[in-house]
């Protein structure tokens, strides 16, 4: 069986429906921005396979490029703000951060 | 791509290469004179002042910057027009005002040694919003979402000692590295059945191409959810309540002026250029019938106008009814947009110039107040109006002006606002907006009778604003009366704006 573009079109939306559930479910901060990683990524798969398979140039491809480097600095400021949350309420419980709810 | 091409591309973004330059020149100055904080507000003035006078200068220049080679004409990465011209006028005078509000605010100054990042990332929200108006390829629209966005994540927990900061930037985070993440995703779908990211290539695609309604429904509202999260619209307005009262009160204004009005010329641009077939004589536009954004939008604007009104009836923080009050406005805005002419567009034009003066003053005044009493609760400003007069009245004029009342600035907004509704026959529409102007004169006015006609159980403390915050509020006030009796001035520059380019 060839690998075609519909292969990676349910490999995308798996990930994209697991991100979806992480961050929907999970209580820790990291493992919602995890999820928020995997949906990224689903993105990624998306246009490289559309930029293979669709004949349509590089377009896709720079556009995964960027995306890895937009990636990789969301995490690094994601992970500041969580640290900053560890030091003042001493867990990262994102139910339990509820202290501006009236 | 040609050396020529270049220099023709650079010099249509002369604007937001300045901003470049002295966002650079802030972390320069900022590491090597340690000692001279206090002028870091100056520099950022100047530097905006600068982009300021070239923008107007530019005001009716038109073209595509950095179009890539061998693609037809039209395509281009950036569209400058008088349009974005427009909100890119908006956004610097705002930001400008926003720079003074930051030098007096307690909450910013109590973190003195940290100042220089904080310009600077003024700064870096700033160039973001300017790319975001100007953007005609989701490839930029996604990129300059995420510059602003990681700018204003780091601003709205500045002053990190505070529980309530770290609250907002986490919140604000998480809800908007989600979104952003579920439009990204919109938009490689509609990359996999265009075959580009431009949104000209898409609006051809739209007239010709063969179309697959589920796919291009999905993706499109995937697209509008990250959009509708920068100009917090109901279902994604979550996040606004808790960013804005949590926030240091002048990133809260910025945000609320500024990140707004970039997310709405987004989504003005992205339907203007992306989906209208041709503009008929009375300047209705003709969508491709591929997706009703009317429909979605009327809805949407609907619901987060009566959300955010209703919700904030019940609010006594000054900040967080603030915050609800302007989810409220967004609806009204989108409801102009929702009529998709180019009246609707022109009286959006005029309500966003009003809200962005009568907003930023507001909030000015709730900083000069918490500053002196440490508070925002609405049951601290009992017998206030009496101790401070001045801002009392002014706070006063402000709010009268956003529930829109004649003779303010705000009746302006709102009478365009109608009229456009209702010559597009859209009576419906235009009577719910009007029962939800009534519910909001509740909770605006609920302020004024704590001021005035409470009686305190404690004296309140007198409260002395310096000299430049009286010129400030006064910068603010003024206007706020002047252009409700006057407004032909504003009426004329929108309609000189209400121009796209290549379209």
């Amino acid at each position: 069986m060839e690998v075609g573009l519909s292969h990676f079109l349910v490999v995308s939306t798996a990930l994209l429906s697991l991100g979806i559930y992480g961050v929907i479910t999970r209580k820790n901060a990291v493992m919602v921005l995890m999820g928020i990683e995997l949906i990224l990524n689903a993105a990624n798969i998306n246009f490289v396979a559309f930029s293979k398979y669709g004949n349509f140039g590089l377009e896709g491809q720079v556009m995964a490029l960027f995306i890895i480097v937009l990636a990789a600095a969301e995490a690094a400021i994601a992970l500041a703000i969580v640290l900053n949350i560890y030091k003042t309420f001493n867990h990262v419980n994102v139910d339990e951060i509820e202290d501006l709810k009236e | 791509m040609e050396m020529n091409s270049l220099y023709d591309s650079l010099s249509l973004i002369a604007p937001e290469l300045i901003i470049s330059v002295t966002l650079l020149v802030i972390v320069l100055f900022d590491l090597i004179f340690k000692n001279n904080k206090k002028m870091l507000p100056f520099l950022s003035t100047v530097g905006l002042a600068v982009a300021l006078i070239t923008q107007a200068g530019n005001l009716t220049d038109g073209g595509f910057a950095f179009s890539p080679e061998n693609t037809p004409l039209f395509y281009g990465m950036l569209t400058i027009d008088s349009f974005g011209a427009f909100f890119k006028i908006l956004v610097l005078a705002a930001s400008m005002l926003i720079i003074y509000f930051s030098s007096t605010t307690d909450e910013v100054n109590e973190s003195f040694d940290r100042l220089g990042e904080y310009y600077t990332l003024i700064f870096g929200m700033v160039l973001g919003m300017m790319f975001m108006i100007s953007a005609s390829d989701l490839i930029l629209i996604y990129l300059s979402v995420e510059l602003l966005s990681l700018s204003s994540y780091v601003l709205a927990g500045f002053s990190k000692n505070k529980t309530r900061n770290n609250e907002a930037a986490l919140k604000y985070l998480l809800f908007g590295a989600f979104s952003s993440g579920l439009m990204l995703f919109g938009i490689s779908l509609i990359y996999g059945m265009v075959g580009s990211t431009n949104l000209t290539a898409l609006n051809n695609f739209l007239q010709t191409g063969s179309i697959n309604l589920f796919t291009i429904t999905i993706s499109l509202i995937l697209v509008f959810a990250g959009i509708g999260y920068k100009i917090s619209s109901a279902p994604f307005h979550f996040w606004t309540p808790d960013v804005y009262e949590g926030a240091p009160i002048s990133i809260t204004a910025f945000l609320s002026v500024a990140s707004k009005a970039a997310g709405f010329a987004l989504l003005i641009r992205f339907i203007r250029v992306g989906f209208v077939s041709y503009v008929d004589s009375e300047g209705f536009w003709k969508l491709s019938e591929v997706f009703d954004w009317q429909l979605l939008l009327v809805i949407i604007a609907i619901l987060t106008m009566t959300l955010g009104n209703f919700s904030a009836l019940w609010q006594d923080n000054l900040k967080r009814m603030l915050a609800y009050s302007s989810i409220a406005h967004a609806g009204y805005m989108l409801l102009g947009l929702a009529v998709m002419s180019d009246q609707g567009v022109l009286a959006v034009l005029v309500y966003f110039f009003i809200y962005a003066i009568m907003n930023i003053g507001a909030f000015f005044i709730v900083m000069l107040i918490a500053n002196r009493i440490g508070s925002e609760n609405i049951d601290d400003y009992d017998g206030l109006g009496f101790k401070a007069p001045l801002l009392g009245v002014s706070l006063g004029i402000f709010l009268v002006s956003l529930t829109g009342i004649p003779p303010t600035a705000g009746f302006i907004g709102k009478l365009y606002l109608f009229i456009a509704l209702v010559d597009a026959n859209m009576i419906a529409v235009a009577v719910i907006a009007l029962l939800n102007t009534v519910v909001s004169l509740y909770y605006y006015i609920r302020v004024l009778k704590h001021m005035y006609l409470v009686k305190p159980s404690t004296e309140p403390p007198v409260i002395k604003p310096s000299f430049n915050n009286l010129i400030f509020v006064l910068i603010l006030a003024v206007p706020t009366i002047i252009f409700g009796i006057y407004f032909t001035p504003i009426l004329d520059f929108a309609k000189q704006c209400v121009q796209f380019f290549g379209v």
